[in-house]
């Protein structure tokens, strides 16, 4: 009887490694990925040339006003939104009470960064600190009026303000109550599930600004006499409705998706419906349907700027009120401002779908993962 | 024989107009290993699904250790913390551990400590000799190791009896093996069991008696060594002529 030894392993050959081997089979492999490859290099080139020519050679960096971005070739005027950083950021909350909004985003990254962290620990009390405390907090700090602090009145609340009070408030309060409509909606009972469906069906079918226009409009109008609510409040409640009812979906794509073999172990091992549902149910299922769960946060971050409407000036309302400043008034003040604003809005929605992707490989426990 | 711990009587269901279960009159002992086995959608998956109702029967009674499966939710939590499931896909739960797996039931449905439930799991595991893969997830182990961590986290809840599906039919035939040696040991040790199998070297290993069923009735029920070498029923000698020569 002979006896086997494995054979040992050899490097790859030299000709399908590296950069060299890279480019050949992925850019240059036939003439057509060759023409193809060089084209869209040219393009790149031309589009970054542009970009950086409009952005730092011919944009202005310093002066006071409107003659500062004047030039024969002018790119961008950036010391229009340095002059209006404070407005675009605070909006017209007072200069002197501005360290507060400070304090609210800075104590919020001190809550969010931890959070976000899987690895660190103390999760239970991080999530206290966010959702028990930090509302609260937040909601003294920026309103005012106790504490000695000075009322702020919120309709001098604006700029990045306004859309991150909005943004967070409904992606803070979708989830849960999403969660809450998707379970509604397939449940065995008849009025509860009844319920759901209508109150999903009802927001998703109707555009958010009639439903921001509703709220601020038309709902006073019910309400009795005395009873008013803060008009930025009633927007937070639309948003928080409006998107719940999209999130509602997103989740209940993912609960469909989780095999009927797992209701029936979770039964056989004697747990209830919320504890199979917290347990083992939406763990799964909130899982699979991340990217779509990023999705309509990152919808819903950009939708903010439709509180215009009901006249909340958040980052992109409250730089378009200032383009009708007369000493700043440039071809390409506009442009400028548009593009500070897309760039805000950018980095925030990238920020959240990287960690969506991130998220996405730290939870997925498949042979390929370990 | 004791008194029975499964008491079925008259039992009848129906997935819509379809009779699924008919006259179903089955008393299983303390102790008592019974193998069901007969032709695809006879009915022994839904038989012994009603024994801790994942299916709910319509007519008849089922009694478990006294207790009267009758819809009402308090002896429905009784009758489950005693009995344990074996499903032939395994069902277990992706998102967490072996260990994970196993105290879910200990510390959630019995609130037992976690020291406490992890020292009865890793003992477990143990017991279906697999005890280093207890920090893995079920996705990174053979379908023989997750069929007896399945078989581990039923046994967490400390039953007294342990309904079988199927439970080796998903696996390749080298793992079956690892798998009905850990299910005789468990029978060598006492457990009452009702097992859904075409595994007829463990029936005869085994079991105390084989129940034949088709079409939603018992055709057929006697010890094993009678079963095989002289079926009475006609349905039950095609059937075993069917399976054995495979
Ligand atoms: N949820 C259900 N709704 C409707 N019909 C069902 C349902 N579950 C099972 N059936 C039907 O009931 C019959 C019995 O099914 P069951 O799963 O009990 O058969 P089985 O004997 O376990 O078969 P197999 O050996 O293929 O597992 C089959 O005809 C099946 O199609
Ligand atoms: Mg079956």
């Amino acid at each position: 009887m002979s006896s086997w030894t494995p054979t040992a392993p050899r490097p790859a050959p030299s000709n399908t490694v590296g950069f060299v081997a890279w480019a050949r089979a992925n850019l240059f492999a036939t003439k057509l990925d060759t023409a193809l490859t060089l084209l869209a290099f040219t393009l790149v080139v031309y589009v970054v040339e542009a970009i950086f020519g409009w952005a730092i050679i011919d944009a202005s960096f310093t002066g006071d006003d409107r003659t500062a971005c004047l030039k024969e070739v002018q790119g961008a005027c950036w010391p229009f939104i340095e002059a209006k950083f404070g407005q675009f950021i605070y909006g017209r909350y007072p200069d002197a009470e501005r360290w507060r909004v400070d304090l609210v985003f800075l104590s919020g990254l001190i809550g969010l960064i931890p959070m976000l962290m899987p690895n660190v620990g103390f999760k239970r009390a991080n999530m206290i600190y966010l959702l028990g405390f930090y509302p609260i907090f937040a909601f003294i700090m920026l309103n005012g009026g106790m504490l000695g602090l000075a009322t702020v009145d919120t309709t001098d609340w604006g700029g990045l303000l306004v859309t991150l009070v909005v943004a967070i408030t409904g992606i803070v309060a979708s989830l849960p109550l999403g969660i809450l409509l998707a379970l509604g909606r397939r449940s065995d009972l008849p009025i509860v599930r009844a319920l759901c469906i209508g109150f999903i069906e009802i927001f998703r079918g109707v555009p958010l600004i009639t439903v921001l226009f509703m709220a601020s409009v038309m709902l006073p109008l019910f309400l009795p006499d005395g009873i008013n609510f803060d008009k930025l409040v009633r927007c937070l409640i639309g948003v928080a409705l409006f998107s719940s009812a999209y999130m509602a979906e997103v989740v209940r794509g993912g609960l469909q998706a989780i095999p009927k073999g797992q209701y029936e172990a979770a039964a056989a091992l004697g747990l209830g419906y919320w504890k199979t549902t917290h347990l083992i149910i939406l763990p799964q299922a909130l899982k699979l349907v991340i990217p779509g769960i990023v999705n309509t946060f990152i919808g819903l971050f950009k939708d903010t700027t439709l509180v215009l409407i009901v006249g909340l000036f958040d980052l992109l309302g409250i730089v378009q009120l200032h383009f009708t400043d007369a000493s700043w008034a440039t071809p390409e003040t506009h442009i400028t401002g548009y593009v500070f604003a897309g760039a805000v809005f950018w980095l925030f929605c990238f920020a959240m779908s990287r960690y969506s992707i991130f998220m996405e490989n730290h939870l997925s426990t498949d042979r390929t993962s370990s | 024989m004791s008194d029975p711990v499964i008491r079925i009587n008259k039992m009848n269901k129906w997935f819509g107009n379809f009779h699924v279960l008919r006259d179903i009159d089955l008393n299983v002992a303390a102790g008592e290993k019974t193998v069901i086995c007969g032709p695809s959608g006879s009915g022994k998956s839904t038989l012994i699904r009603c024994i801790n109702r994942l299916e709910a029967h319509q007519e008849g009674e089922i009694e478990v250790e006294g207790v009267t499966l009758d819809g009402s939710l308090k002896n429905l939590e009784e009758i489950r913390s005693n009995v344990g499931m074996v499903f032939q896909q395994f069902n277990l739960f992706p998102h967490m551990t072996v260990l994970e797996n196993c105290t879910l039931s200990p510390i959630w449905v019995q609130q037992k400590s976690q020291a406490e439930a992890e020292t009865l799991a890793r003992e477990l595991l143990e017991r279906v000799r697999i005890p280093d893969q207890a920090d893995k997830y079920p996705g990174q182990l053979s379908g023989g190791q997750q069929q007896r961590v399945a078989i581990a986290r039923a046994l967490c809840m400390n039953p007294r009896i342990m309904l079988f599906d199927e439970p080796t039919s998903a696996l390749d035939p080298e793992m079956i093996k690892e798998v009905l040696d850990v299910m005789v040991e468990l029978a060598n040790e006492g457990m009452t069991m009702l097992c859904v199998t075409h595994e007829m070297g463990f029936a005869r290993q085994v079991a105390d008696r084989v129940i034949f069923m088709d079409e939603g009735e018992i055709v057929e029920e006697n010890a094993p060594e009678a079963f095989f070498s002289n079926p009475e029923n006609e349905r039950t000698q095609l059937f075993l002529s069917q399976v054995l020569t495979h």
